[in-house]
């Protein structure tokens, strides 16, 4: 069973996701729950008998319980900006109007927050991204962008988690291994950690 | 040991999945028919997420390095054991040094090699299943190839009794008489009143075809392009196997065993879990239809399929323990 929250895309309504999702986890029923970008899906060790019920204790969860606060750590992940591995750092620019160095100081200058993590094994969706610097996914995806490439697609930031094709924009990359099944946890990220991006390099 | 000596691509060893992991992005993989992978442990009495080899391509032969019984499930195909024909869904017995062929299919897509004792390959975040997307689990998180050795656990040597096939025990009225459509229960999704009434319409009324675009995370399908009532920008979303979604070309595309935790194109409908191993042993080219059904027709689907598992279990043990008492002394007989 999905939720979706109304409204905007905001920190203050995915801290309210995650609320719903620390509730949820005390369910007797609930096997496991993916959170996405202001949603929330639940999924039953058996399907409830009556899933109004349910869907009646989600719509109350939500309306009574407290913004969720997670105090997550602080990453600072270099980046090197630009160069063959942050090829669309030009059309970022092309398309905000803005200069590349401008992209790129308005890129570090933020503070992000992992949302969730999904779509790839420890890939974080993150918030906080500046509107002027937001650029839709590409038309023609990159076939093989590299594990760590950080990324802009549409109003969502990323580094990306695996090798392979990728339709957000590359403005750089990052020395990080984000999923290591060997480690525990896996992930890198968790959700509520915090990312600050500094230039290790810059290549116009 | 087993000795994987011919293999074409993408085939892989899988379990019932990896549980637990979808909140850091990690999908369940698992074998695309379940159904077909229980049959296979019941019948070899492992426990019920022991790993098999799930083959997709053609033709896929082993040697057995030592002695184990084995099943081979999913399809019917020619299944060759040293120059002797095997049937498939039942129990063999190689002796070490068989080899043996599984051919191309006559009826279905994937089929499962099941061994005593189930593949033993290192247990990852709580499963033997590959992902392939992660390059984890399964035999060093990628496809087979000839040369692969794989441990196998062995267990009593037992044979000549099998399993009825699910198409055959579970086959339902709408199986027969309109040829090769398969004919998939499915529930209308979130997003399923933001499309057109008449894409509504076409989605329950129209043959679908599987496209050659289609592989383990997801089936393709091809047909009149289903349109919204206007363009939306959806944020990413928790996705299960089932779930049929509709990218801006209009062709749905159904989630299969290795989809991303996470997705974003707007979902029509969702397959009920019941149905999803006959869309995994549909073959490219096959033509399906969508019947509309709610969500108590869609736990109900699953009755059935608990029945013929349960039975079969009962079956088994009675075969054994009957087996066993004829035999006391058998050498490799369980005490």
């Amino acid at each position: 069973m999905l939720f979706e929250a109304p409204g905007e895309f905001t920190l203050a309504q995915q801290r309210r996701i995650w609320a719903l999702m620390e509730a949820a986890r005390d369910r007797g029923d609930v096997q496991e729950l993916i959170p996405g970008v202001t949603n929330l899906m639940l999924i039953f060790s058996t399907p409830p008998e009556r899933p109004q019920n349910v869907a009646d204790w989600l719509r109350h969860a939500w309306g009574t319980l407290p913004e969720r606060h997670i105090q997550g750590r602080l990453f600072e992940v270099g980046v090197r900006y630009g160069g063959p591995l942050g090829e669309d750092l030009a059309h970022v620019a092309a398309h905000t109007g803005l200069s590349p160095s401008d992209v790129i100081s308005i890129h570090h200058a933020g503070e992000y927050t992992v949302c969730a993590l999904g779509s790839a094994p420890g890939f974080g969706y993150l918030h906080g991204l500046d509107p002027r610097i937001a650029t839709p996914r590409k038309a023609v995806p990159s076939l093989k962008m590299l594990a760590g490439t950080v990324t802009i697609g549409g109003m969502q930031a990323g580094i990306s988690a695996l090798t392979g094709p990728n339709g957000w924009n590359s403005i750089g990359f990052a020395e990080l291994a984000l999923f290591d099944p060997q480690r525990d946890p896996p992930a890198l990220f968790s959700i509520g950690d915090r990312i600050r991006f500094y230039p290790e390099s810059i290549e116009l | 040991m087993i000795t994987v000596l011919e293999s074409a691509a993408l085939n892989t060893v899988q379990d019932l999945g990896r549980f637990g992991y979808r909140q850091l992005g990690v999908g369940t993989s698992g074998a695309m028919d379940p159904l077909a992978l229980q049959v296979g442990n019941i019948l070899l009495d492992n426990r019920p997420g022991d790993a098999g080899i799930e083959i997709q391509t053609y033709p896929f032969v082993i040697r057995f390095e030592s002695a184990g019984s084995f099943s081979v499930t999913g399809v019917d195909a020619v299944l060759d054991l040293d120059g002797h024909p095997v049937l498939p869904w039942s129990v063999e017995h190689a002796t070490a040094g068989q080899v043996l062929t599984v051919g191309p299919p006559r009826r279905g897509a994937r089929a499962y090699i099941c061994v005593a004792g189930g593949v033993d390959v290192p247990m990852v975040l709580g499963s033997r299943s590959t992902q392939l997307r992660g390059g984890f689990g399964g035999l060093s998180g990628r496809p087979l190839e000839a040369g692969d050795v794989l441990k196998i656990a062995g267990g009593p040597a037992l044979s000549g009794y099998g399993a009825l096939p699910p198409a055959v025990a579970l086959s339902r009225p709408c199986d027969g008489g309109e040829g090769n459509v398969v004919t998939l229960r499915a529930i209308p999704a979130t997003d399923y009143h933001l499309f057109t009434s008449p894409a509504r319409d076409r989605f329950w009324q129209a043959e679908w075809r599987i496209t050659p675009q289609s592989d383990r995370v997801g089936y393709r399908l091809k047909g009149e392009p289903l349109t919204l009532q206007r363009p939306v920008e959806l944020r990413s979303y928790g996705i299960v196997p089932g779930i049929v979604q509709v990218p801006p070309a209009g062709e749905p595309i159904v989630q299969m065993a290795d989809a991303n935790t996470a997705g974003g194109y707007p979902r029509i409908a969702g397959i009920i879990e019941a149905d999803l191993w006959r869309l995994a042993q549909a073959r490219i080219g096959t033509r399906i239809r969508f019947a509309q059904c709610d969500h108590h027709q869609g736990v109900a689907a699953m009755r059935p399929i608990t029945s013929y598992l349960d039975d079969l279990r009962m079956m088994v043990d009675l075969y054994r323990g009957s087996a066993r008492r004829r035999a006391p002394h058998a050498s490799g007989t369980k005490p």
